[in-house]
């Protein structure tokens, strides 16, 4: 363990993530505004479509906000995942002639989605200002909430990059599973809008449905539905996190066991 | 043991090489209990060594002998089935030079980039880049992206990031076997610098006298097995022995199609891999051709095509007579290489060609180590200071 985080360690981990963000808009002209203007664009087009002409969020406190942190939360999670699967393939070259630590690349790709993830929770903020949404003090506890899908979509990277060195199908697979995960997590509806409460229940039990709706609650509005609200036992309610737990160790304990042979397999 | 840089205890390492690579999930799906075949390929036989603090330690053995799977072992890029590595202090592989560059960076970049790789930070890099931009001789280039760069200008910027690398073991892969002649003088130069600086260096070569000359210990390794232990000269001596070996068969074989092509039989007496000043039989047997015989020459050439001796039976004033058969001896007073003989035979008149044979017999002359020059032929000569 007191490797992980040694002088080589760093110098690597910030010389790969240099180097990914350097090239992310290698070629364009307006270079790393990209990274501001490109969720900001995407969010014009949302808030023209859902809140202007679809209104399913009405009745929502402050609903463009809640829409788009969802979309914050959703495409982070669907960029580190997709990303980070391919990764270990796709430094293929690194891993077949030099002796670095297998895990690195997959932080390297993850810490790349938090940059992005931080530049896009500041247009989120400057958009809320502009709107002149009233600041929770609950919103302390938001990055609480970032962390645990982190910490999801890390386990899920792990646990996928290894398999797909074996497996080439797993981008597609995966690709299906998002697109489907797009539409169990609320993200571009509230939660309000379903009203059968068992499908409430089976939503909230997803890991990312938990953490958008827990997120949205301590920052958005307290009228967000979250799992506190709908699960009354205890044990319940910590299900969600339980996953992310198991998941994490699944991940971390699959790639483990196959990072040694990467080299080989590739 | 504080003198010990690398020990490698009992590394055994195979590959399984599955028969129909099974890569999509569907047919794992469809056959879920069909056994794969696997074909089980030991590469390493349990191999154990120890390389010591400030040796030159050279790793030789042919194509597919396990040379370069020990090699990524000792770097940590496989890792052994069964046994074990230990290494002391720093390491730094050089499997491939300038690993990761990406030619949409800068040479700057590049160059903090590879040093991250190897395990450098920021800082000990700017300390090197001085040195690493003057060493390749692009100060002018470094702000340009690498894809700008020729090919030459991108291994001289990846050669001198690896030599200025301050690294307790080196490890080195071939890294010789690139370049043009200059690059690889100055190969030389770093070499001559290392052994002088005791610098500990795992080097992995085919060339035998980088072996002699630098090596200070060797192994040589064949079939996944350490056949020889020691001494570079010895070493390299019986590397040259396993490889008359695998010649001695190609020759054979390549006889046996010779025999088919021509109707004229040529082949020699005794072995195909001699010593030097040994005397060599070649036997010419024309009773398939059905014609009378005037003129039999034969031709010596060299490896490189070059024309070294020549001589026929008219020149010389011998009478075939009414012979079908004919031996030609020489005494291979050659330098070590590889020779082979061209075959002409005549009726009448010269121009009556009735057989001729370009790719006749060929023999290989042993490298001696007691002989005392180098080149072709042995010339007579003398010193005299002037």
């Amino acid at each position: 363990m007191k490797h992980i985080f040694s002088k080589q360690n760093k110098a690597l981990l910030s010389e790969l993530v240099r180097t990914d963000f350097k090239l992310r808009y290698q070629g364009s002209v307006l270079g790393y505004a990209w990274s501001l203007l490109r969720p900001l664009l995407l969010f014009i087009i949302l808030y023209v479509v859902f809140v202007k002409f679809l209104r399913i969020g009405n009745g929502v406190p402050n609903y463009p906000i809640y829409l788009l942190l969802g979309i914050v939360l959703w495409n982070f999670f669907a960029e580190m995942t997709s990303q980070g699967l391919s990764a270990i393939v796709g430094r293929g070259d690194l891993i077949r002639k030099i002796r670095i630590p297998r895990w690195m690349i997959i932080v390297s790709t993850s810490i790349s989605a938090l940059i992005n993830l931080t530049l896009n929770m500041v247009v989120v903020i400057v958009i809320a200002i502009i709107g002149g949404m009233h600041f929770l003090t609950s919103s302390v506890f938001l990055p609480l909430f970032l962390l645990e899908i982190y910490l999801f979509a890390l386990g899920i990277t792990l646990f996928l990059s290894a398999l797909f060195v074996k497996y080439r199908d797993v981008s597609y697979i995966w690709e299906v599973c998002l697109q489907a995960g797009f539409y169990i997590t609320p993200v571009i509806y509230p939660l309000s809008l379903i009203k059968n409460v068992n499908v409430q229940k089976l939503i909230l039990m997803n890991p990312l449905g938990q953490a958008v709706q827990d997120a949205r609650n301590v920052f958005v509005t307290h009228a967000t539905i979250t799992n506190s609200e709908v699960f009354h036992n205890q044990f319940i309610r910590i299900i969600p996190i339980s996953i992310v737990i198991l998941v994490l160790i699944l991940g971390v304990w699959y790639f483990k066991k196959h990072a040694k042979s990467f080299a080989e397999d590739l | 043991m504080d003198d010990i840089a690398i020990s490698v205890k009992n590394v055994s390492k195979s590959f399984k090489l599955p028969h129909e690579r099974n890569s999509s999930l569907k047919s794992t799906i469809i056959h879920p209990f069909k056994k794969k075949t696997y074909e089980h390929q030991e590469v390493l036989k349990n191999i154990s060594f120890e390389i010591k603090k400030g040796e030159f330690f050279g790793i030789v053995g042919r194509n597919g002998s396990g040379k370069s799977t020990l090699l990524k072992i000792l770097a940590g890029i496989y890792s052994p089935n069964k046994g074990s590595v230990e290494v002391q202090g720093k390491m730094t592989p050089f499997i491939e030079l300038g690993v990761g560059f990406n030619p949409e960076l800068t040479g700057s970049e590049n160059i903090y980039l590879n040093g991250a790789l190897l395990g450098f930070n920021r800082k000990e890099m700017s300390a090197m880049y001085d040195e690493i931009v003057a060493f390749a001789e692009l100060e002018k280039f470094m702000d340009q992206k690498l894809k700008n760069y020729s090919s030459g200008m991108q291994v001289r910027l990846a050669f001198s990031i690896a030599i200025q690398v301050q690294s307790d073991v080196l490890i080195l892969d071939e890294v010789l076997a690139v370049g043009d002649e200059a690059f690889q003088k100055k190969c030389i130069d770093v070499f001559e610098s290392y052994k002088s600086k005791k610098q500990t260096i795992v080097l992995v070569t085919h060339d035998m006298s980088t072996v002699k000359r630098f090596c200070t210990r060797a192994i040589l390794i064949s079939e996944g097995d350490i056949i020889t232990q020691g001494n570079p000269n010895k070493v390299a001596n019986d590397y040259s022995e396993l490889n008359n070996e695998v010649i001695d068969k190609n020759i054979t074989a390549k006889s046996e199609a010779r025999a088919t092509r021509h109707k004229t039989q040529t082949n020699l007496i005794g072995k195909n891999v001699i010593k030097y000043g040994e005397d060599i039989h070649l036997v010419v047997d024309w009773s398939k051709c059905d014609k009378k015989v005037k003129n039999l020459g034969v031709a010596l050439y060299g490896n490189a095509g070059e024309y070294i001796f020549g001589a026929n039976t008219i020149l010389d004033e011998y009478n075939l007579k009414d012979a079908t058969k004919a031996e030609y001896k020489i005494s291979a007073h050659m330098g070590s290489g590889n020779y082979h003989f061209k075959i002409g035979i005549f009726g009448d008149t010269d121009k009556e060609i009735i057989e001729y044979i370009d790719d006749g017999p060929e023999f290989t002359i042993k490298r001696n180590p007691d002989l005392k020059w180098e080149g072709l032929s042995y010339i007579k000569h003398e010193w005299k200071k002037a």
